[in-house]
């Protein structure tokens, strides 16, 4: 079954670019590790569910490109048909002339309905091309004014259009010191929005990954292409096939529906976050060796005291006692910041995948009281490795970590609200003050 | 990327002895060929009824598009869907905002020449010449389309009231026309003086017709302002009539003073003159250097001095001309900076000046220009931000600079600038990859700070003074249309604003609170 991606505004194009070239490397990477029949496989089943196939050979990202000013579209059409062994769709792109000056209500409400049926044509052509439709991955950033306001209509359109395929919305977190001054209303917007319409957000914090970055990677100057990249590897180690419950050989047919049975079990609790391990510089890979139980450790860890990477995790951090119940609605400001889960997804990729043993991860202490550990955790596995990583592991999780910075933005969304600054930029396009009431509303709760 | 910007300019009585009063249209329109293959004809300009110099063939133009695509699948160029980007509209009016203009013109092209090798290659076989021989120096020479034998005597009421009423139509047709040609009209940049009486007067006039032609389109105003020791009597007069006029429909201001240029070039020629520097300074890297396409133009004084408000607008335009990793179009500049739609003067500052022949740039030095943002000395008006409160800053970055390189900046910075308390982290940053010539990489910062307070009560304070004595008034009171009223309207609509200015220092010193947050019921 195939997925769809849409890509919007200035990050989600870049990214975009970035995921798909990841997939790409990675199913056509000669070190799987495996059996060659078993890599055809995978390869098999990566290629179904990105990119269909043109006359001549050469891939096509099943994808469509949305933004509303043309530099970033054209640079990524460019790069893609410039690595010459894939590219995207000539006519799966959408653009205007004008931006959308980082502002929600523009994007939302101006060019939204304006270029409804353009955008909405070009993703159902985009549908008639895959055999099944497996759903829906739009990629945006909660800062501007394409990707959020543009990406909240998009979606909710979807909803409307194509209620039955399922929908989840790669987001993306601005830094914390501001990229863009209005990025909190945006944000706030966006988040209220998308929670109604979307079936699962995938959240990537810009900050995080730029640690991930500087720790891990020892890059001295990032740029927003080593962080595209970082999350393009990140969503790829969750997205490339894993075996379906068959075993060898046969590879899980719906991604999007699987993700979401297992980690979203209350349509209330629907924010998802990625951790990778081992994540680090193509040079140190070369010297190091990994066994699976010092990896699961080491994620396991990251989990419960909310850690991005796996440089500076706080070993203090323990599970609270069995037999306790963790307190009902927990407060940001408890000391033990242990991070309670909803729902943990693992998947493994590399050698001797089957002796990996995740029973760490099913203690029920990691979890929330209302669902029963079984239900709550889930593995995938593939013997068949990820690019250059002899074993890898990534987490999927639905669990606390982002309170905080949800709280944070909103914190400050407020605060800017009071003052009522920048709001006639937002009335000026239908707006008004009760909209970001109401997202205010949503979102306490 | 098509940029094609038009001017539409009005001239004052010269001081240097040409008395008459012309108005005249102007276009400039180049073209890079990346992107369009249909579009391959680059009108080089387009001057006033119509002459056209129209580069050679598509032939041309197609012949250089094969040798520079890669030609993937073998068909030919890869379909571009996307089309030109958007255009902006410069309306120079007055001497001053022409003779800016001319700079302008001069720097645009330059940068795009410089960044299009090809399209210079492709000009030089043939139009290039025939443009720095011919007809091209009449675009920056003035050409008679309607004239005027008076000037506005330095009088705003002339220049508003008059030639305002008079022009109207005609230049509301050539705005249209320009407008029409646009495919995505973004903002109309205005450059003008505040101090004189065309470039005040008639320049704010057209803010208001734009503003009813085209609401949708974004007004950006360069203003002048006079210095103290301006030499014409009824600067204050002038700039008060045309303060109200910006209040009320500009949407962003970038007020900036003679004395600061005149600072600058001072600082300027103290480091190249002074030696110390030991290695040489690259002379097109000078922010005030002219070196333009056109070599055989003649370099007017104030030269210097308009080149850098040249550079300015430059560099505000650059990351909607050219790719970068985190653009910024000019509509998120009003959307970011502005958040009440009274405050909308930005300060704002350049740098570098000038750069040393080393090639390697280490990071020291890159810092150094994020520090030197935050100077005064390279402030284009006189001010002292770092003592105010910021409501929001953008730093516009071109070159090889990252986002690490900023972020690192930024808090570094951070610590010794006041930020309003709603807006703590107000920080809008664009990175654009392409750096201005003869650098390799530049910064400008453009602030939202109450630190442009003195310069408006000053202001406020000359034009009391004569208004008091009534002095010269009577110039102004004998146009159709003025009355006392106008001045006391305008004198109030300033005060207003200064209010509003004082009323956010007064919460300068308050601690940061947090406002309690709605709580809801579950």
């Amino acid at each position: 079954m195939s997925i769809v991606t849409v890509q919007l505004g200035q990050c989600g194009n870049q990214i975009g670019f970035e995921v798909f070239d990841a997939l790409f490397n990675d199913s056509h990477c000669s070190r799987g590790l495996c059996s060659k029949r078993e890599n055809e496989a995978y390869q098999a089943s990566c290629k179904e569910r990105f990119f269909s196939e043109e006359e001549n050979g050469v891939p096509v990202a099943r994808a469509v490109l949305v933004d509303m000013e043309p530099k970033v579209i054209n640079q990524t059409l460019s790069k893609a048909a410039c690595s010459g062994r894939w590219k995207y769709g000539q006519h799966s792109c959408f653009c205007q002339k004008q931006g959308s000056g980082n502002n929600w209500a523009y994007g939302y409400s101006v060019h939204g309905p304006r270029h409804e049926e353009s955008i909405m044509n070009l993703i159902r052509k985009e549908v008639e091309k895959c055999e099944s439709l497996s759903g829906f991955f739009i990629i945006m950033s909660m800062a501007g004014g394409t990707g959020s306001g543009l990406g909240a209509f998009v979606t909710q359109n979807l909803q409307d259009q194509y209620s039955s395929a399922l929908k989840m919305n790669q987001i993306i977190w601005p830094y914390g010191t501001g990229e863009v001054i209005v990025q909190n209303y945006n944000s706030i917007l966006t988040l209220s929005h998308l929670y109604r319409s979307s079936d699962a957000l995938l959240v990537h914090e810009n900050d995080a990954v730029h640690k991930i970055c500087v720790k891990l990677m020892n890059i001295k100057q990032v740029s927003f292409c080593d962080i595209n990249q970082v999350l393009a590897h990140q969503l790829g180690s969750v997205f490339q096939p894993t075996y379906s419950g068959e075993g060898l050989f046969h590879y899980r047919r719906n991604p999007l529906g699987d993700l979401m049975e297992n980690l979203v079990p209350h349509p209330e609790f629907k924010m998802l976050g990625v951790r990778n391990i081992p994540q680090m510089s193509e040079n140190s890979l070369a010297y190091s060796t990994f066994t699976w139980a010092g990896l699961l450790k080491h994620l396991r860890q990251m989990l419960i005291s909310n850690a991005k990477m796996e440089e500076g995790i706080d070993w203090q951090v323990r599970p609270p006692l069995s037999g306790l119940p963790p307190l009902g609605k927990m407060s940001v400001n408890k000391e033990t910041h242990f991070n309670t889960s909803i729902a943990n997804l693992v998947i493994l990729r590399g050698k001797d995948v089957q002796s990996a043993d995740v029973g760490a991860f099913k203690d029920p202490a990691l979890y929330t009281s209302w669902l029963e550990p079984v239900h709550a955790f889930s593995v995938w596995k593939t013997q068949r490795a990820f690019r250059k990583y002899e074993k890898s592991a990534a987490l999927v999780s639905n669990s606390q970590s982002l309170v905080k910075p949800l709280d944070m933005i909103v914190g400050k969304a407020w605060n800017m609200f009071a003052s009522r600054a920048y709001l006639h930029q937002y009335t000026k396009f239908g707006i008004e003050e009760e909209d970001f009431l109401d997202s205010f509303t949503l979102l306490e709760q | 990327m098509l940029t094609r910007q038009r001017g539409l300019a009005v001239r004052r009585p010269s001081r240097y002895g040409n008395g008459e009063t012309q108005v005249h249209l102007r276009g400039l329109l180049t073209e890079n060929l990346n992107l369009n293959l249909e579009r391959s004809g680059a009108t080089a300009a387009t001057c006033g009824s119509g002459v056209t110099y129209g580069r050679p063939a598509p032939l041309e133009s197609a012949r250089w598009w094969a040798r520079n695509t890669e030609a993937g699948a073998g068909s030919g160029p890869v379909g571009w869907p996307c089309r030109s980007m958007t255009q902006s509209v410069v309306v120079q009016v007055g001497q001053c905002g022409n003779q800016i203009g001319c700079c302008f013109w001069d720097l645009a092209l330059r940068e795009h020449a410089a960044v299009n090798k090809a399209v210079l290659i492709d000009m030089e076989e043939g139009v290039v010449n025939e443009i720095l021989q011919g007809p091209l120096r009449d675009v920056f020479d003035s050409k008679q389309l309607i004239t005027d034998i008076s000037g506005s005597g330095n009088n705003w009421a002339v220049g508003h009231k008059v030639f305002g009423s008079l022009y109207q139509e005609k230049i509301l047709e050539k705005l249209r026309k320009s407008a029409e040609h646009c495919d995505c009209l973004q903002c109309f940049f205005i450059i003008h003086s505040m101090g004189g009486g065309t470039g005040s007067g008639l320049g704010t006039f057209l803010l208001k017709v734009l503003e009813d032609e085209f609401p949708e389109v974004y007004r950006f105003v360069t203003s002048i302002y006079p210095s103290g020791e301006d030499d014409v009597i009824t600067s204050p007069y002038n700039s008060i009539l045309a303060m109200k006029e910006l209040n009320e429909h500009a949407d962003c201001v970038l007020p900036i003073d003679n004395q600061s240029l005149f600072d600058i070039i001072s600082k300027i020629d103290l480091m190249v003159n002074s030696g110390k520097l030991g290695a040489a300074i690259k002379p097109k890297s000078l922010v005030t250097s002219s070196t333009g396409v056109f070599k055989n133009r003649q370099e007017k004084p104030f030269d210097a001095m308009n080149n850098i408000v040249a550079n300015l607008l430059l560099n505000l335009t650059s990351s909607s001309r050219f790719e970068g990793s985190l653009n910024m179009d000019l509509n998120e500049i009003s959307m970011n900076l502005v958040p009440f739609p009274q405050l909308h003067y930005l300060v704002s500052s350049l740098t570098p000046l000038y750069t040393l022949a080393d090639v390697n740039i280490p990071p020291r030095r890159l810092d150094q220009m994020f520090s030197d943002a935050f100077s005064r000395d390279h402030q284009l008006i006189r001010a002292d931000p770092r003592h105010s409160l910021y409501l929001a800053c953008a730093l516009m970055v071109r070159g090889n600079v990252q986002i690490s390189d900023l972020r690192r900046n930024i808090e570094r910075l951070k610590p010794s600038l006041q930020f309003v308390s709603w807006n703590q982290e107000g920080w809008k940053t664009s990175l654009c990859s392409v750096p201005p010539v003869g650098h390799s990489h530049s910064l400008l910062a453009l602030a939202n700070n109450t630190c442009v307070k003195p310069t408006f009560i000053e202001l406020r304070e000359r034009f009391l003074r004569l208004y008091k004595k009534k002095a010269h008034l009577h110039h102004y009171l004998q146009i159709e249309g003025m009355e006392e009223s106008c001045f006391t309207e305008a004198v109030s609509s300033l005060s207003a604003l200064i209010q509003e200015y004082n009323q956010l220092d007064a919460t300068k010193s308050m601690p940061v609170e947090d406002l309690p947050r709605l709580n809801v019921a579950m």
